[in-house]
């Protein structure tokens, strides 16, 4: 099957599009319609909102409504950010985007920022993509030499320039809270709204802040329009394309730009290049890190929110992360607590202490050490993890509900044979077991 | 002190800056660039630069993966230990550079040339097994491949300008 590619579409295998490549695909048509017709500001934000364009970082919020809770008479300057500081593991889709096509990227900040009227932009991204951050920063130049950017955006009277703010490199910063304290030379911290940002964010002051990939969408949206968006899914429910990242088990790991609700069968089978090594599908985590395994008894199941979340899982990032059958669920989960132990910020409780206690109870099960009674611990810790100050904590739950949900057998398996039924995996990152072996 | 040619740029942009805490990371970097590490006297010279204290700036360059607070080799070499590069070999790879170079995670080599660090996700899963070398991404690697970088680094110090030159940094 081949589909339209939207985001993707000046994708090449060695070197970015151009400005006038971006331009020949269409590139800023939709940020002259919209300062040349005088659209307003609202009007921007209403025709997201008709798009149904959710956030495409993980939390899947309308765009559009965020973009309308920044008050009309909210004070200035107002600021928008991009956040391309996608640091869960299993997701590279902005680098890819990045990559592929910076004046994209680009014309959608021009265009968020213009729907909330900010005159200061700047993209927020991870010290491991130096090589995005220099594109973005020359491509900027070659925007603002070319009157997209800068004091009177194409003869109109609004004004943006963008910034790229590189990060010291934390998993936290990717968290719009802690990544404004994080532009304010502040410890990352997270804090629990109200007020939201759009409210009181960077300096006080509203600011807006969107994906690398959702941004992308924008000049799109703006210029099709919303029905043309929404039409792009395979599903109903659905709308717009997405940036699918795949890794582990598969032939072709890889990001690939598919319609909104393609089969998960399709993207591994067709997109993917199949299982490696002939291997059987036996899970995945459908959108990152922060969600669920989801079982081979939806491996047809269409790639959408509304789809997934039917199933109690989530479509995340996009970032689907494949095992067979020789994979440890218990071993792979532990790793996946690792990360997020390490990477907790430590500002409150229930995250900084209770991934340490998930990760010391999954290593004991992998050991063979593990009880009958680690079991239902393992579901209260991670019941904790909910009253955390951000999103971080509930999400780093959901591969150990889901591993408990549905494989109970193999995490038994664990504790019946006293080790691991799949042989020896490799070690695990991080301390061994408090008291083990 | 800082040379000239880095000192007075930076004094420039902190002055251009609105909010010039805002630049920590950036002159924070630009310090490690130059001497290879944040030292007492280097965090105190970033914190006078920012009319910050320097416990204001101790917070986050202890918080971040990317400053070093203490003395590190010519070539820190990140390997990815998250996920996926785990799945595909990261604890083998690992060892390799480790048996290597002589050195266990957290250690440099004693001609101050490679230090080795555990790292967690770094983007590059489509790579995997992947690292990183001052920053930037090498991967999908095998212990060969592996070795002919580790020559083609060392071969490249030998000729190249002294350290302190700062990291070399980029590509996809």
């Amino acid at each position: 099957m081949t589909y339209p590619r939207v985001l993707l579409q000046n994708r090449r295998p060695d070197r970015i599009a151009t400005l006038e490549e971006y331009r020949a695909s269409g590139g800023y048509e939709a940020l002259a319609m919209v300062l040349g017709v005088g659209r307003t500001r609202r009007e921007v934000a209403a025709t997201l909102e008709a798009a149904v364009l959710l956030g495409r970082g993980g939390a899947a919020f309308p765009t559009g409504r965020k973009m309308m809770s920044v008050a009309e008479d909210a004070p200035f300057p107002r600021y928008v950010i991009c956040n391309a500081d996608e640091m869960e593991p299993g997701t590279f889709k902005d680098r890819v985007l990045i990559h592929a096509d910076p004046h994209m990227l680009i014309e959608g900040i021009i265009l968020a920022g213009y729907a909330v009227a900010a005159t200061q932009g700047i993209v927020f991204i991870r010290p491991e993509y130096e090589s995005a951050a220099r594109i973005l920063e020359r491509e900027i130049g070659v925007a603002r030499a070319a009157g997209y950017l800068g004091p009177r955006i194409l003869g109109s009277d609004y004004a943006l320039d963008i910034v790229v703010h590189r990060s010291g490199g934390r998993y936290i910063c990717g968290e719009v809270t802690a990544q404004i304290n994080a532009l304010m030379g502040r410890r990352p911290n997270p804090q629990q709204p109200p007020p939201y940002p759009t409210e009181k964010g960077l300096w006080g002051r509203p600011t807006l802040t969107n994906n690398a990939e959702t941004l992308a969408c924008l000049p799109h949206i703006v210029r099709h329009g919303p029905e043309w968006f929404k039409k792009l899914s395979l599903t109903p429910g659905g709308a717009g394309t997405k940036l699918f990242c795949i890794s582990g088990r598969v032939n072709r790991p890889g990001c690939v730009e598919l319609p909104m609700g393609v089969p998960l069968r399709e993207i591994i089978e067709t997109h993917a290049g199949g299982m490696a090594g002939g291997g059987r599908f036996k899970a995945c985590l459908p959108g990152g890190a922060s969600t669920g395994f989801l079982p081979a008894a939806h491996y047809d199941i269409p790639m959408d929110l509304d789809s997934l979340r039917a199933v109690g899982n989530r479509l995340g990032t996009g970032a689907i992360m494949v095992f067979d059958q020789d994979c440890c669920l218990v071993a792979a989960t532990r790793n996946l607590i690792e990360f997020f132990a390490r990477e907790s910020c430590g500002w409150c409780t229930p995250c900084r202490e209770g991934l340490p206690y998930i990760r010391d109870l999954l290593t004991r099960l992998e050991n063979g050490q593990g009880r009958g009674e680690d079991i239902p611990a393992l579901r209260r810790l991670s019941r904790h993890l909910w009253k955390s100050y951000c999103a971080f904590a509930p999400g780093a739950a959901a591969p150990v509900e889901s591993l408990l949900d549905h494989f109970a057998d193999e995490v038994q398996a664990h504790i019946t044979g006293g080790g691991c039924p799949f042989g020896p995996q490799p070690r695990t990152p991080g301390p061994p077991a408090a008291g083990g072996a | 002190m800082l040379p000239e040619h880095i000192r007075e740029p930076l004094i420039q942009k902190i002055a251009a800056a609105e909010h010039p805490r805002e630049l920590v990371v950036d002159v924070l970097l630009a310090l490690q660039g130059h001497y290879g590490h944040l030292s007492d006297p280097a965090m105190e010279e970033a914190a006078g630069l920012l009319a910050m204290t320097p416990l204001e700036l101790e917070e986050l360059a202890t918080f971040y993966t990317f400053l070093y607070r203490e003395p590190v080799g010519r070539y820190v070499i990140h390997v990815c230990d998250s996920l996926i590069c785990w799945m595909e070999g990261a604890e083998r790879l690992g060892d390799h550079i480790g048996r290597r170079l002589g050195i266990a995670p957290g250690q440099t080599t004693a001609d101050g040339l490679f230090t080795l660090l555990p790292v967690c996700c770094i983007g590059y899963c489509d790579r995997a097994p992947a690292i990183l070398v001052n920053g930037r991404a090498h991967g999908p690697l095998t212990p060969e491949s592996l070795d002919r970088l580790l020559e083609d680094l060392r071969a490249k110090a030998a000729d190249g300008p002294a350290p302190g030159a700062g990291p070399e940094r980029g590509t996809p």
